[in-house]
C-alpha cells in the first residue's frame, strides 16, 4: 500500500475481506460461474416453455440425434433433449450440494460448540464419536445407508412415501457422515475462545451457557465455518453424483448429474458423447466450489496482509 | 506412548464392535431377506412355509438376539457361506483383498512419485506462475469425478483407439505365455484413474507441508551456515515436511478405499470394493458383513498407523503428556 496507514479510511473486517477476495481472480471467476450455473439451472422450465418442449418427453424417432437447433446438445437414448435434462440435473445436484453442506455444517457446529465449551467427558465422548465417524470406510457405509428399505425402517409412512424421498434421503445420509470436519474445527476454536476475557465477562453477567455459545462464541467462528462449508460442497456434489451413478442416490426419472451418467456408461460404445456433458458439469462446478473456498480462506484469514 | 497406543487400540476395537452391530442392523433393513430369496427361487413356497422358515432360521427374533448369535458364530471363526459365490466367505475375500492391494499399492506409489516433486517444486516457487499451474492441475485432480474420468479413459483408449481393454482382469483363453503382459494391460486404466484421482490431494499436502517447513527458523539457520540449496530442501526441509504428509496420507486411506470401490465397479475388477458393492446389492448378507468389517479394520489400521508414524517420525511429540 502506497498511502500511509494514518491517512487510510478505517475499514471493517468484512470490507477488508471483500477487497482481498476480489483480488483472488480465480475465486472471483468461480463465484461468477457458480451464480451463472445456478441461474441457468433454475431457468430450466423457462427454456422448456420458450422452446415449447418437455424435458421428459421421449421421442423415439430422434434417438441419439446430434446437436441441432432443436436440441442444442443432441438427444439421448429415448430421444429426450440433453440440454434441458442437464439443467434439471443441475438443479438437483446443486440443491443437494448446498442443502447438505448447510445441514452438515449446522450439525457439526452444534457438536463442536458443545464439545469445546462443556469439555470434560462430554468433549471426550463427542470427539471419540467424531474420530470414529472419520475412520469409517465412507463409500461402503453410504451405499448401505442408501440401499436400506425405508418401509422396514419404522419411519412414518408420510416420510417413506414422500414425493422427493430420494432427495431427502441423500441429504440426510451424506450429512450424517459429513459433519466431522466442521465439528473438529469449531471444537478446537471454542476451546481457546472459552478462556477469553469476553466470555468470562459474559459469565460474570450471568449469561446462560446457550447464550454464551450462540451470541459470544459462534460469531467469532463464522469465517472458518464458511470456508469449511464452501470447501465441502464440492465433495458432497461428488458423493451425490457417485451414489446416483451407482443407482443409489437420486432415482430416475428425476435427473441428477450423477444418474445422467449411469446410462452413459452402458451406451459408451454407441454414444460416447452422452457421457461428456454431465461429467464436465460436475467437474467444473466442483472445481469452482474448491477455488471459491480457497479464495474465501485467503480473504477471511485475519493474519493475511491487506 | 504404550499407554496411548493401548487407549487407541481399545477405541478402535470399540468402534469395530459398534460398527459390526450398526451394519448388521442396517443389513436387516435392506430390501429382501434370505426367505424372500428362497421364495423367489422356489415359487411353490406358500406364505405358511415362509413363516415357518422364518421361525426356523430365527429371522423373526429381535435384532439384538440375532446379532449376538451371529457374533458368537463369527467369533468362533465361522463366517458363513457367500450366497453369490457359493464359497465360504473367507475364500472369497482372500483373492479380492490381494487384487485390491495390488491396485491400490501401485497407484499409491505412482501418485506419491509424481506428487512429491510437484509439491516440493510448487512450494519452492510459491506464488509464481509455475506454482499456480501446479495448483490448478492439483485442484483439477481433486475435483474430477473418478467415475467420469474412468468413462473418459475407456472412451479414449478402448472405444476410439481400441488399444486397452475396458473391463475385466484377463483375456479369456489367453495363453500362459502372454499371461502377465495380458493382465498388466487390464490394470493400466484402473491404475491410471486411481492415480489421477489421488495425485491432486497428495500434491496439495506436500506443498502445504513444505511451505510451512520452509518458514521455520532452522531452515534460515541451515542457509546461513552455507548449506547448499539442494541440501536445505532435501535434507532439512523435506524430512520435516514429510511428518504431516505421512499422517494425512495414512488418514486418507478410507478415501483411497472409496476410490477403489468406484474404479473396481466400473472396470469390473474383482477387488474388495466391487466385492462389497456386489454383496450389498445382491443380498449376500454374510459376505457383505465380513467384507465391510474388513474394510473398517483396514481403515482403522491406517489411522492407527498414522498415529504411530507421527510419534516415531517426530520425537518431539509425547503422546501421554498431550493426552493427559
Amino acid at each position: 500500500m502506497s498511502d500511509l496507514a494514518l491517512g487510510r479510511k478505517s475499514q471493517s473486517t468484512w470490507a477488508l475481506a471483500g477487497r482481498r477476495f476480489l483480488k483472488h481472480k480465480l475465486a472471483l471467476a468461480s463465484g461468477c460461474y457458480l451464480l451463472f450455473i445456478c441461474a441457468l439451472s433454475a431457468s430450466a422450465p423457462l427454456f422448456e416453455m420458450l422452446r415449447n418442449i418437455d424435458a421428459n418427453q421421449a421421442n423415439l424417432f430422434a434417438r441419439f440425434a446430434l446437436p441441432s437447433f432443436d436440441a442444442w446438445l443432441g438427444r439421448d437414448e429415448l430421444g429426450r433433449d440433453v440440454f434441458t435434462r442437464l439443467l434439471y440435473g443441475g438443479q438437483v445436484s446443486l440443491l443437494v450440494g448446498l442443502v447438505t453442506a448447510l445441514v452438515a455444517a449446522t450439525f457439526g457446529t452444534i457438536i463442536g460448540l458443545i464439545a469445546g465449551y462443556r469439555g470434560g467427558w462430554v468433549d471426550a465422548i463427542l470427539m471419540r464419536l467424531t474420530d470414529s465417524v472419520i475412520s469409517l470406510p465412507l463409500l461402503p457405509l453410504l451405499i448401505v445407508l442408501a440401499a436400506i428399505d425405508l418401509n422396514k425402517s419404522g419411519l412414518p409412512d408420510a416420510i417413506v412415501h414422500a414425493e422427493n424421498i430420494s432427495l431427502y434421503r441423500i441429504v440426510f445420509i451424506v450429512a450424517v457422515v459429513g459433519w466431522t470436519t466442521v465439528a473438529r474445527l469449531v471444537r478446537g476454536a471454542t476451546l481457546s475462545l472459552r478462556e477469553r476475557d469476553f466470555v468470562l465477562a459474559a459469565k460474570v453477567q450471568g449469561a446462560s451457557a446457550f447464550r454464551i455459545m450462540s451470541v459470544h462464541i459462534l460469531p467469532n467462528l463464522i469465517s472458518p465455518i464458511v470456508v469449511a462449508t464452501t470447501l465441502s460442497i464440492g465433495n458432497i456434489i461428488l458423493l451425490e453424483s457417485v451414489l446416483s451413478f451407482l443407482g443409489l442416490g437420486i432415482q430416475p426419472p428425476v435427473a441428477s448429474w450423477g444418474n445422467l451418467l449411469t446410462n452413459a456408461q452402458e451406451l459408451i460404445f454407441s454414444a460416447p458423447w452422452l457421457a461428456f456433458y454431465p461429467g464436465i458439469a460436475i467437474f467444473i462446478t466442483v472445481i469452482a466450489f474448491n477455488f471459491l473456498g480457497d479464495g474465501l480462506q485467503d480473504a477471511l484469514d485475519p493474519k493475511a496482509e491487506n | 506412548m504404550a499407554r496411548y497406543l493401548f487407549d487407541r487400540l481399545l477405541q478402535s476395537l470399540i468402534v469395530l464392535a459398534l460398527m459390526s452391530f450398526v451394519i448388521y442392523w442396517l443389513m436387516g433393513l435392506m430390501p429382501g431377506d434370505p426367505i424372500d430369496l428362497m421364495i423367489s427361487a422356489d415359487p411353490k413356497l406358500t406364505p405358511d412355509d415362509a413363516a415357518r422358515l422364518r421361525e426356523l432360521y430365527g429371522i423373526d427374533r429381535p435384532i439384538t438376539e440375532r446379532y449376538l448369535t451371529w457374533l458368537s458364530t463369527a467369533s468362533s471363526g465361522d463366517f458363513g457361506f457367500s450366497r453369490l459365490h457359493a464359497k465360504p466367505v473367507l475364500d472369497v475375500i482372500g483373492p479380492a483383498l490381494k487384487n485390491t492391494v495390488t491396485l491400490l499399492g501401485i497407484s499409491f506409489i505412482l501418485s506419491l512419485l509424481l506428487a512429491l516433486p510437484a509439491g516440493i517444486y510448487a512450494a519452492i516457487r510459491q506464488y509464481t506462475i509455475k506454482d499456480y499451474m501446479i495448483n490448478l492441475v492439483a485442484f483439477a485432480g481433486i475435483s474430477i469425478p473418478s467415475f467420469w474420468l474412468a468413462l473418459l479413459l475407456i472412451t479414449l483408449f478402448s472405444v476410439i483407439l481400441g488399444v486397452l481393454p475396458a473391463s475385466g482382469t484377463e483375456t479369456i483363453g489367453a495363453g500362459a505365455l502372454v499371461d502377465i503382459w495380458d493382465k498388466a494391460k487390464f490394470l493400466v486404466l484402473p491404475i491410471a484413474t486411481l492415480t489421477i484421482a489421488s495425485i491432486g490431494s497428495h500434491t496439495r499436502f506436500v506443498r502445504a507441508a513444505m511451505i510451512e517447513t520452509l518458514r521455520q527458523d532452522y531452515i534460515r539457520t541451515a542457509r546461513a551456515k552455507g548449506a547448499s540449496e539442494t541440501r536445505v530442501i532435501l535434507q532439512h526441509a523435506l524430512r520435516n515436511a514429510l511428518i504431516p504428509v505421512v499422517t494425512i496420507i495414512a488418514l486418507d486411506f478410507g478415501f483411497l478405499f472409496s476410490g477403489a470401490l468406484i474404479v473396481e465397479t466400473i472396470f469390473a475388477y474383482p477387488g474388495m470394493g466391487k466385492l462389497i458393492f456386489d454383496a450389498i446389492m445382491g443380498n449376500d448378507f454374510n459376505l457383505a458383513m465380513i467384507a465391510f468389517l474388513f474394510a473398517t479394520i483396514l481403515t482403522l489400521l491406517g489411522n492407527l498407523f498414522a498415529d504411530i508414524a507421527y510419534g516415531w517420525l517426530d520425537p518431539r511429540i509425547k503422546y501421554d503428556e498431550v493426552q493427559k
